[in-house]
């Protein structure tokens, strides 16, 4: 069945089997690498990405109800040579080890940063409460979330003095 | 006809005042104490408060998560406004550290704390009238022996005139049958100890059984199905809507462990019951679980018959196997029940059609009392809010929904489940149900699945409802 | 630009000219695969010198380094990326020497088509090993360049310096690196000494230099084997068997191999898997095939809640780690039993491996930690001749030791040697992780010992009983698929070996002086669970044993844990992390007040490699008995820091993993079956869990060799906790995980 997925800003046509789960064709047939498969039961946060505003595990997300829903992967978050401010971030912190749980961090804490930039360690936290690291990164984990939400501050303050 | 009936009630509510002024008036004061020393306590004594406390749960309602244990303070939505439970840690200023064991015995067993005011029957004195001195004693000498914290709940959040604790005096003429349990002696010891834990302490019937428009169970539809922090409480007697009838033996299983390989894990407020209960000797869970099946009854044939399938299907091994596409996508394009299918193919079927046995693998749906219940208020709760994991404890976990699923979703997906795994009538209403759930107007009270969890506050229906 | 001075090299004696007439005979021939070089050769002379690191088993320098006419460098190690940073710290040891840039190195990790063999990335050896081969060898490498700039300005050599890829004269003419190589200049035999930089002069080495792999892991690059995509690849799936001596009946494949998609199913023995176009598909068909399948099962695993009489059983051998005076012990005496149970590395990607075979020619991608005794355990499997298999490293998730990843490289190797053609891709589903991953072996120990009246140690006997920590490829019967094809490999039968750096013995002998210890090790040879290297091997539960001791002890003598710890201790490294970690930590302050505790602990990881130290606070919620590590201050000395903060980063992550493994984990089981299967039956450490702070002090140590990083805190760290739930409540915890339960009925209501 043709699905058409708005994905990074991008429109997709992808032909599936409706049933597929966002994750396999965001990997296979979109080609990103970002999300990742850790449990497909939704209990280890690997493969999640933002749909609309909101973090969701993508293993668990039927790819058929993604029409005309804006999904964001942390390819959409800037590239290796414009990096976003998580990604300055987390590189800035060395907020990884393997780093395989950690584009679904970035994703857990892009869809808490766009609501709150000065989230409190609690929030961050509590954002995080489904992505499991197994290296044990938490603490630059947590480090490098609080620093993006400074980055934010900081590039939306001078347009902000423009707009004043 | 809303308008009379809240005339009518308004009405009765001003006689009850009237009465509870006039006729009961005030409660005296019981005089402070210097803060019992908690060495004066005989340990075995504690250790029977710390067994009966699990019992009534007393830790459930009287913390807030992530805070200190009894320190008070949560908040409990009620149809009358939001009460916050008191701190009952022996701080001698904020908590009850000053109360005689008089003091905390009248409390007990007539709903008035030490100063003489009455308290809301949110805490549940129709039921704890029924404990006896000797128990109310030694849950006293487990109070006095916790950690003393400095804490003052925030005010209850009540409007006029239930803000006004005189009426209580009169709630309590109307509803309050005081006085301690009476055995049935045509029933076994066991039997008996049973009642006096699950009418007593455990204030099963608190949750399920339904209450009036006055906040007080009705006591002639005994375990008939009620609610709590949004939750059904499944009718538990003859009313009771598992699949698979529960007897004394599952049920034993289910009180001691939290689930059952024909009924699942327990969740919403019944998780925090069963994770307390883990400090009651057997013994007492039988007693309980005997007591329950008795008011359950007998199933007919028909329910028997049905449930023998059940486990005979259940026996050959998981759930039959839906190779996903088997829906017809294409013909059924628009159509609910296939877009249920669909949903229930990539969001449901990876566990639940798993072969992972319980408690950690997803339910056979055939076995589910949630999808089998006249009210789909639990699968509604758990498909938008999931079981968050309970840190550092194995515990069933699901994904929340609410980010991927639209209302229509959800509705959509449930009536596939209800078609599917059911013979009951379809449910009514689904779209409306997961609307005012997903936005908070009904509220749900979501904790990770043991219960006693000191997990995140914002898992579950506030954070939904902020979305 | 970075002139080194011309004193900047260790000289050890030697001159450049003794460097260059002193190498051997150019040896014509590709310096692929030097294992089998070396067997080719006759037997020269009759001992070669011993060479630093793994130079010693691949003994060309180019083999390990390569530069191109256009000047590219390119280095290779044995050793491949498990998160631990190795491929950044091993492009600052070569560009140290190499005098360019660490961005100007390409490395290349473990093929056995182009890499040395380097055995396994494992024991914390990389920087020991491949580090030091490389620092040598890229030293003796710019020497040459160096001896060749010379004899073509016809100068002493001198009078010449290595800068940015070329050599410097001193009246400024420069030659590029690529101009002076020719395709034998490199091809030469290592030399047993090099003229290392000498610690004041380095540049490169003890920078905190950004990971190079991160920005790619942040930003969606192609990073692990899972993100492999090749023209045509399938995808595969495994359906295992449901228990550990379970066998495949029977399965009715007709309806399976029907469903959308599906290529082929392959049944061999009690091996069943599924190839199907599409991911999905593969996913469907395999939980298909998962119904379909009829398995008999046997009751083999032992009694979880009883794993002592289970160990204590065993009929095998006794191993004598260590002894010294006489096994009396005298004064005050601690007993106790210690027990760990079975624990999961628990990779949070899935093991994957992608696979293909054409015209006989078999080539694995893999996040194998060894590729070259994969190569050889999978051509075993499949009755292939070595040189038509080739195993290159990908990375994976983080491993943590010996997880699923050679199961699946040998999975999608037999998929493939059975639909040849098309890259067969395997990714190994959460429960296959959980289920089949080798665990780290359960561990009893039994621990007696003496304080004298002086406040020192009379006496140590220290017994454990473990299974053997490792069971690595080597041979194909420690493949899994090998194991269950109907012509099976047997499982080989476990070695029992005392060894210096230990194994399930490691670290059971305590670095603390005292005049009488006996410490033994009581061999477990049954292994109705399978087991493996697990992060630390028995470090892990030695050193929780020995460090809860130490502070029993101190109690018995009276005294301040960190000061009685600081009475047995000689090696002056180890003195200063210990008291590096108490400073930091403010342990003269005294003991925290409230719901919360204080526990120190102390290890040199394997007696030989870093020393470190750390102190915990811990918070108890007594009404629930749960924990948590609330702030770590750790110190370590890891010999010359190549990279401090990688080094921090390692240790940070290993307090943390070890809190996990220490208060929530252990592999459930019943007589049949393995039933933790998920992260829901088998809980980690989630955020709302994790420490408030974690903090590492790195003591460096310029000039002495780089020591093992990456397992040293997995010991220490359970026994810090320990230590700081016995100050808190005055109650000891034997049995690891130290869950709510344990707690809560240690230290009643």
């Amino acid at each position: 069945m043709a699905i058409s997925l708005n994905v990074n800003g991008e429109t997709h046509e992808v032909d599936v089997d409706p049933a597929t789960p966002l994750l396999y064709v965001l990997r296979n047939d979109l080609e990103l690498n970002g999300a990742k498969f850790g449990c497909g039961l939704g209990q280890c946060g690997s493969c999640t990405v933002v749909v609309d505003g909101a973090a969701v595990l993508s293993c668990v997300t039927p790819v058929s109800l993604m029409e005309g829903r804006e999904i964001t992967t942390v390819e959409g978050l800037g590239t290796i040579e414009e990096p976003g401010p998580l990604q300055t971030a987390f590189i800035e912190m060395q907020a990884a080890q393997c780093g395989y749980c950690i584009p679904g961090m970035m994703m857990s804490a892009h869809a808490l940063l766009t609501r709150n930039q000065q989230p409190s360690d609690r929030e961050i936290r509590d954002a995080l409460m489904t992505n499991l690291c197994r290296c044990g990164t938490h603490m630059r984990i947590m480090a490098a979330i609080r620093r993006a939400g400074e980055l934010m501050q900081q590039a939306a303050a001078p347009s902000e003095r423009r707009a004043g | 006809m809303r308008f009379t009936r809240i005339l009518a009630a308004v009405l009765i509510l001003i006689l009850i005042v009237a009465v509870g002024f006039f006729a009961l008036a005030w409660r005296s004061e019981i005089k402070p104490v210097a803060a019992a020393d908690p060495s004066s306590f005989s340990e075995d004594l504690v250790q029977q408060g710390a067994r009966l406390a699990a019992v009534g749960n007393c830790i459930a309602c009287h913390t807030v998560p992530g805070q200190p244990a009894f320190a008070g303070g949560l908040a409990l939505p009620t149809p009358f406004g939001t009460i916050h439970s008191t701190n009952i840690t022996p701080d001698p200023e904020t908590g009850i550290g000053n109360w005689s064991e008089e003091a905390f015995q009248r409390a007990m067993r007539e709903g008035v704390d030490r100063e003489g005011r009455h308290l809301y029957p949110a805490f549940p004195y129709d039921h704890y009238t029924r404990v006896t001195d000797e128990d109310n004693r030694a849950l006293y000498a487990f109070l006095m022996t916790r950690e003393p914290v400095r804490s003052t709940p925030p005010e209850n959040d009540l409007p006029f005139p239930y803000n006004l604790r005189p009426i209580l005096a009169g709630w309590k003429l109307l509803f309050l049958d005081k006085g301690p349990f009476q055995p049935d002696t045509a029933q076994s010891e066991e039997w008996n100890r049973g009642a006096y834990l699950a009418e007593g302490l455990g204030h099963c019937g608190a949750c399920h059984t339904p209450r009036n428009r006055f906040g007080a169970v009705e006591s002639d539809r005994h375990f008939g199905g009620g609610e709590a922090e949004g939750w059904q409480a499944y009718a538990i007697n003859a009313n009771s809507p598992a699949p698979i009838p529960w007897d004394t033996d599952s049920l034993a299983f289910y009180l001691r462990n939290g689930w059952h390989q024909w009924h699942g894990v327990s969740r919403g407020p019944m998780a925090e019951v069963t994770g307390n209960l883990g400090l009651l000797p057997d013994s007492d869970i039988v007693a309980i679980a005997t007591y329950v099946a008795s008011v359950m009854g007998e199933p007919d044939e028909a329910r028997r018959a049905r449930a023998e399938e059940l486990m005979a299907q259940a026996a050959e091994g998981p759930g039959e196997v839906q190779a996903a596409p088997a829906v017809d996508t294409q013909a059924g394009a628009g159509n609910p029940q296939d877009r249920g299918a669909l949903i229930y193919a990539s969001a449901c079927a990876g566990c639940h059609n798993g072969s992972k046995p319980q408690p950690f693998g997803g339910l056979r749906f055939s076995l589910s009392t949630a999808v089998n219940a006249p009210n789909p208020q639990n699968i509604v709760n758990v498909v938008l809010f999931g079981l968050p994991p309970s840190d550092g404890q194995a515990s069933a976990v699901m994904p929340a929904f609410a980010n991927v699923l639209s209302d229509q979703d959800v509705a959509d997906l449930l009536a596939h489940m209800r078609e599917q795994y059911s013979d009951a009538p379809a449910w009514e209403n689904l779209v409306d149900l997961v609307a005012r759930t997903r936005s908070g107007e009904y509220k749900v009270v979501i904790l990770p699945a043991d219960g006693i969890e000191r997990g995140p506050e914002n898992v579950g229906a506030s954070d939904g409802a902020e979305e | 630009m970075t002139i080194v001075p011309k004193d900047g090299f260790t000289r050890k004696g030697l001159t450049r000219r003794s460097v260059l007439t002193g190498t051997g005979a150019l040896v014509v021939s590709f310096a692929l695969a030097p294992h089998v070089l070396a067997q080719q050769q006759p037997a020269a002379a009759p001992e070669p010198p011993k060479l630093p690191g793994s130079l010693d088993d691949a003994r060309r320098l180019d083999a390990w380094i390569r530069i191109d006419a256009n000047g590219d460098i390119t280095v290779f190690t044995g050793k491949i990326e498990l998160g631990q940073g190795i491929k950044t710290a091993l492009r600052q040891v070569a560009a140290e020497e190499l005098e360019v840039e660490p961005g100007e190195i390409n490395l290349v990790t473990a093929d056995t088509g182009r890499t040395p063999d380097e055995g396994f990335t494992a024991g914390s050896q990389s920087m020991q090993n491949s580090g030091t081969a490389i620092r040598n060898a890229a030293a003796q490498v710019r020497e040459i360049l160096i001896a060749e700039a010379a004899r073509r300005w016809n100068v002493p050599p001198e009078t010449l310096r290595a800068e940015a890829k070329t050599i410097v004269a001193q009246d400024d003419r420069t030659i590029g690196y690529g101009e002076l190589v020719s395709s034998q200049l490199l091809a030469v035999e290592a030399q047993p000494e090099s003229l290392l930089k000498s610690p004041d002069a380095l540049r490169v080495i003890g920078q905190s230099i950004p990971r190079v792999d991160i920005p790619a892991k942040v930003t969606g690059g192609v990073a692990y084997v899972q993100d492999l995509r090749l023209e045509g690849m399938l995808h595969a799936r495994v359906v295992r068997p449901p228990s550990p001596a379970a066998q495949l009946q029977d399965v009715d494949t007709a309806s399976v191999e029907q469903m959308p998609g599906v290529i082929s199913i392959v049944r061999d023995g009690s091996f069943l898997a599924v190839v199907a176009e599409r991911e999905f598909e593969a996913v469907n068909a395999m939980r298909a095939l998962q119904q379909a399948a009829r398995w008999s099962e046997q009751a083999v695993l032992p009694d979880q809640n009883n794993l002592q009489a289970f160990l204590e059983a065993t009929k095998g051998d006794i191993g004598t780690v260590a002894e010294e005076g006489s096994p009396e012990v005298s004064g005050k005496i601690f007993e106790a039993t210690f027990r760990r149970p079975y624990q999961i590395h628990g990779s949070i990607g899935p093991s994957c491996a992608v696979a293909r075979m054409v015209d006989g020619r078999l080539t694995v991608w893999s996040h194998t930690q060894g590729v070259y005794p994969d190569q050889e355990a999978i051509a075993e499997m499949l009755g292939m001749d070595l040189a038509n298999v080739r195993v290159i490293h990908m990375e994976g998730a983080g491993c943590y030791g010996h997880n699923g990843a050679d199961d699946a490289a040998a999975d999608a190797a037999l998929i493939a040697s059975e639909v040849p053609g098309r890259p067969i891709r395997v990714q190994w589903m959460r429960e296959d992780e959980h289920a089949w991953e080798p665990f780290g072996p359960a561990m009893l120990m039994k621990i007696r010992a003496g304080v004298g009246e002086d406040g020192r140690i009379t006496g140590w006997n220290y017994d454990l009983w473990s299974n053997v920590h490792s069971s690595r490829p080597g041979g194909a019967g420690n493949l899994l698929p090998a194991r269950h094809r109907a012509q099976a490999f047997s499982v080989p039968a476990p070695r029992f070996n005392i060894s210096q750096s230990g194994n399930g013995d490691r670290n059971a002998n305590p670095l603390y002086a005292f005049p009488n210890r006996r410490v033994l090790w009581h061999f477990v040879p049954e292994m109705p669970l399978r087991v493996s290297a697990l992060r630390a091997l028995g470090a892990y539960a030695n050193v929780f044993a020995i460090e809860s001791a130490m502070d029993e002890l101190a109690l018995l003598a009276d005294m301040d844990p960190v000061e009685f710890r600081l009475r047995h201790l000689e090696d002056e490294r180890a003195r200063a992390v210990v008291e590096k970690a108490a400073e930091e930590f403010g342990w003269s302050s005294g003991a925290p007040k409230g719901d919360r505790g204080r526990g120190f602990a102390f290890a040199r990881y394997k007696n030989l490699a870093a020393y470190l130290a750390v102190a915990v606070e811990l918070e108890l919620e007594r009404e629930t008995g749960r924990t948590r590590v609330v702030r770590a201050v750790s110190a370590i000395d890891s010999g010359e820091a190549v990279n401090p903060d990688g080094i921090r980063n390692q240790t940070e992550g290993g307090i943390i993993q070890a809190t996990s493994w220490t208060l929530y984990e252990q592999v459930t089981f019943d007589d049949t079956r393995v039933t933790s299967t998920d992260w829901s039956s088998y809980p980690i450490l989630r955020f709302p869990s994790a420490p408030d702070s974690v903090e590492v002090h790195v003591v460096n140590s310029p000039g002495q060799p780089f020591l093992g990083t990456g397992e040293a805190a997995q010991g220490p760290t359970p026994a810090a906790i320990g230590n700081a739930l016995r100050q808190l409540t005055g109650v000891r915890l034997y049995d690891l995980p130290f869950t709510r339960e344990r707690v809560k009925q240690a230290i009643g209501v």
